[in-house]
């Protein structure tokens, strides 16, 4: 019998309130599956199962507000028999180890689309994950629009984060201001071309610098833990959206080292509208390896930002702005931009976080690569 | 296709016809078999030929397929080109020493030197109530068999249309025409004539499945097709036409396309040519697969007698459209 807990969706949270059963007793799941949307004060989120197995019996009724680790249902193993009393200790087998199902089309579509397969949602026989599912996933559509709400209880949950990030984390700020005049020019021609739908925002292209230059420099990329710092499992850039109504949630665009910069739109462009209509998904707000934070749209030149915790870093763009600038010893009008990075000191030095900011600057001055 | 004008007529006509067509074309043809003469063949298909043709031509032979199947071999190995008919797959069992250890291999074992031109046509199936010693579906069997070609034609076209191509093969070609389908009525065309025997057919085009069959098999396949496609399935349809050897050429191309697949075939399962197709597919397009592979065969009994029990036997189009079901994706709802 496997326990299915109530999941923590961000060091901020404490407690969740179910909200709806989407799954009940008796039925298949499948790991990665919807079954529960639980209320938080970032907003209802639709909690996965990180698990297969048929739903045994769901211990917490909708409406209850219940600790971040409760046991919320129990879910029998493939091949476990229903009703199965607690094996008696020491003679427990071990519960054959489950996998996703992905087709082998899907696998091979997940690989060309740049796809992240842990995050699709798998609809085919069984709850495989079918070709389908990843076209779905990689267009960025499958989700619901939820219902927006409770600003009071964000504003308490985000100040109750940042106070812990500023009480624990010793925070060492690096800024530089980047030249990305050639890069606006680039983006300006590539949109000319493109489909209004597929336009790309200058945001994406500095997610998609901040992704690659974490896989040059993985330092800041990951989590502080009572064991030191534990390296991210991918490059998830958490993005920071000021939610309409007030609050703030920074959920994951997934593995964007790997994605192209259109897979990257799309995914932006997807995750900040389900982050406004409140349908994100539990993965993806508990799982950002770094945060972008782009205060830019507000008029805002440069931005300090705080440390969301376990994280190690985390990177603040300004706005663009026209400047007199100095080329090949020439005084020029250039759009300009001031990228800052906030690092945690006990992962990484100044050091580490100046070649980390270096790394964005390059990457962010060929637009073409990224 | 042909302009030519059609023909009402039945896939025994059909067969009937291109056993004349063979005759009189080539003099070296002979039809030999148990009551092919006299009493006009156990499906009536060479009724009226002995009185065209006279006993040279049409030659009833002794109760024993051992006998009658090996004496089509020498006849093929002296230059003559036999169309052995043995009134039903199970029977054939009793020349299988013939057509396994002789006719398949003595090409193979006289280096080259001998051939054995030679045509063997049985009926196959389950569907008209003659229980199990006359129903089963052996023809899986044949063609594990290095050295055959098996051919099964479905359609009173490839009826009408193999058997000239069979003979001109310098190697055994083993026939089997199912039970159901003598009376199946149909159009022919005027001119009709020799068709390939070497490559499967669509049947039916779609892009959501391919559903893989032969014989009597095709048509509950096509009617399953049509009632998938009432769903918003379009399923593809191969007719297999040859089983051995196998026009794997199409059913890759099939399924690269629709990515699931799903053989449907009268005999049993276990050890069957629905395994064979399906771990074909399973080694070289393993990675264009979106759902498992699928069969529908029929029940691990000996064909039984009953009306029922030999319908419950055997695959119908309801199980097909199960069968496919199970493959598709669920609806997404969000």
């Amino acid at each position: 019998m496997i326990e299915f807990r109530m999941p923590t969706l961000g060091a901020d949270m404490e407690a969740g309130t179910l909200v709806e059963w989407l799954k009940k007793p008796g039925d298949a799941v499948t790991r990665g599956d919807i079954v529960a949307v639980v209320d938080t004060d970032k907003g209802a989120i639709e909690i996965e199962v990180f698990d297969s197995g048929v739903i045994d019996r769901q211990l917490i009724e909708p409406g209850q507000k219940t600790p971040v680790g409760t046991v919320l249902a129990m879910i029998r193993a493939p091949g476990e028999p229903a009703g199965a009393l607690p094996e008696p200790a020491g003679a427990a087998p071990e519960p054959a180890p489950t996998r996703a199902r992905i087709s082998p089309a899907a696998k091979k579509a997940a690989e060309q689309l740049h796809v992240n397969l842990d995050s699709v949602e798998g609809h085919g026989p069984g709850g495989s994950i079918t070709v389908a599912d990843v076209e779905r996933a990689a267009s960025g559509g499958g989700t619901v629009p939820g219902t927006p709400d409770r600003a009071i209880g964000m504003r308490a949950a985000v100040g109750a984060a940042m106070a812990r990030s500023k009480r624990e984390i010793p925070h060492v700020y690096l800024s530089t201001t980047i030249d990305v005049s050639p890069t606006l020019t680039w983006l300006k021609a590539e949109n000319a071309r493109r489909p209004v739908t597929e336009r790309l925002l200058p945001a994406v292209l500095f997610i998609k610098a901040v992704g690659r230059a974490c896989a040059e420099v993985p330092d800041v990329n990951g989590f502080w833990t009572e064991h030191g710092f534990a390296p991210g499992p991918g490059v998830h850039v958490g993005c920071a959206i000021a939610l309409r109504g007030g609050g703030l949630i920074a959920p994951a665009l997934h593995d964007v080292n790997t994605k192209s910069l259109d897979i990257v739109g799309r995914e932006f462009a997807d995750l900040v509208m389900r982050a406004r209509a409140g349908a994100l998904r539990s993965s993806e707000l508990s799982d950002a390896t770094i945060t972008v934070t782009n205060l830019g749209e507000l008029g805002v030149e440069s931005a300090y930002a705080v440390i969301y915790p376990p994280q190690v870093a985390i990177v603040g763009v300004g706005r663009i702005v026209e400047r007199p600038w100095v080329v090949d010893g020439r005084v020029e009008p250039r759009s300009v931009v001031t990228v800052s990075v906030s690092a945690d000191h006990r992962a990484v030095d100044g050091r580490g976080a100046g070649s980390f900011l270096t790394a964005i600057e390059r990457a962010l001055q060929a637009p073409n690569t990224l | 296709m042909s302009l030519a004008p059609v023909n009402r007529t039945t896939y025994r006509e059909a067969v009937r016809e291109a056993i004349r067509e063979a005759i009189r074309r080539d003099p070296r043809v002979f039809l030999m078999g148990e009551d092919v003469g006299r009493y006009g063949g156990a499906y009536a298909v060479s009724k009226g030929l002995l009185a065209e043709f006279g006993p040279e031509r049409i030659r009833d032979t002794p109760l024993s397929e051992s006998a009658f199947v090996g004496a089509g071999i020498g006849a093929a190995l002296g230059g003559a080109r036999p169309i052995v008919e043995v009134m039903t797959v199970n029977f054939s069992l009793l020349a299988l020493d013939q057509i396994v250890n002789n006719a398949a291999t003595l090409r193979h074992m006289s280096g080259g030197q001998m051939s054995v031109p030679l045509v063997i046509r049985m009926a196959t199936g389950a569907g008209r109530q003659l229980a199990a010693q006359h129903a089963h579906s052996l023809e899986g069997w044949f063609a594990h068999v290095p050295g055959l070609r098996i051919v099964v034609p479905a359609t009173i076209e490839d009826a009408r249309g193999m058997l000239w191509t069979a003979l001109e093969d310098p190697d055994p070609v083993l026939m089997f025409e199912h039970q159901t389908l003598y009376n199946m009525e149909g159009e022919l065309a005027e001119n009709a004539g020799p068709v390939d025997i070497d490559r499967a057919a669509v049947r039916r085009p779609g892009r959501d499945v391919t559903l893989i069959t032969y014989g009597a098999t095709l048509f509950k396949t096509l009617a399953a097709a049509a009632t998938l496609a009432g769903e918003g399935i379009e399923g593809e349809v191969i007719d297999l036409r040859t089983l051995r050897p196998l026009d794997m050429n199409t059913i890759f191309a099939s399924v690269r396309k629709t990515r699931r697949v799903v053989v449907i075939d009268e005999g049993w399962r276990s050890g069957s040519l629905s395994a064979e197709i399906l771990a074909r597919v399973a080694e070289s397009a393993f990675y264009d697969l979106d759902a498992p592979v699928a069969r529908v065969c029929s029940a691990e009994v000996p064909i039984p007698y009953p009306r029922h029990l030999e319908d419950a036997a055997v695959p119908q189009s309801a199980a097909i459209v199960e069968a496919v079901r199970a493959l598709m994706p669920a609806p997404v709802s969000r």
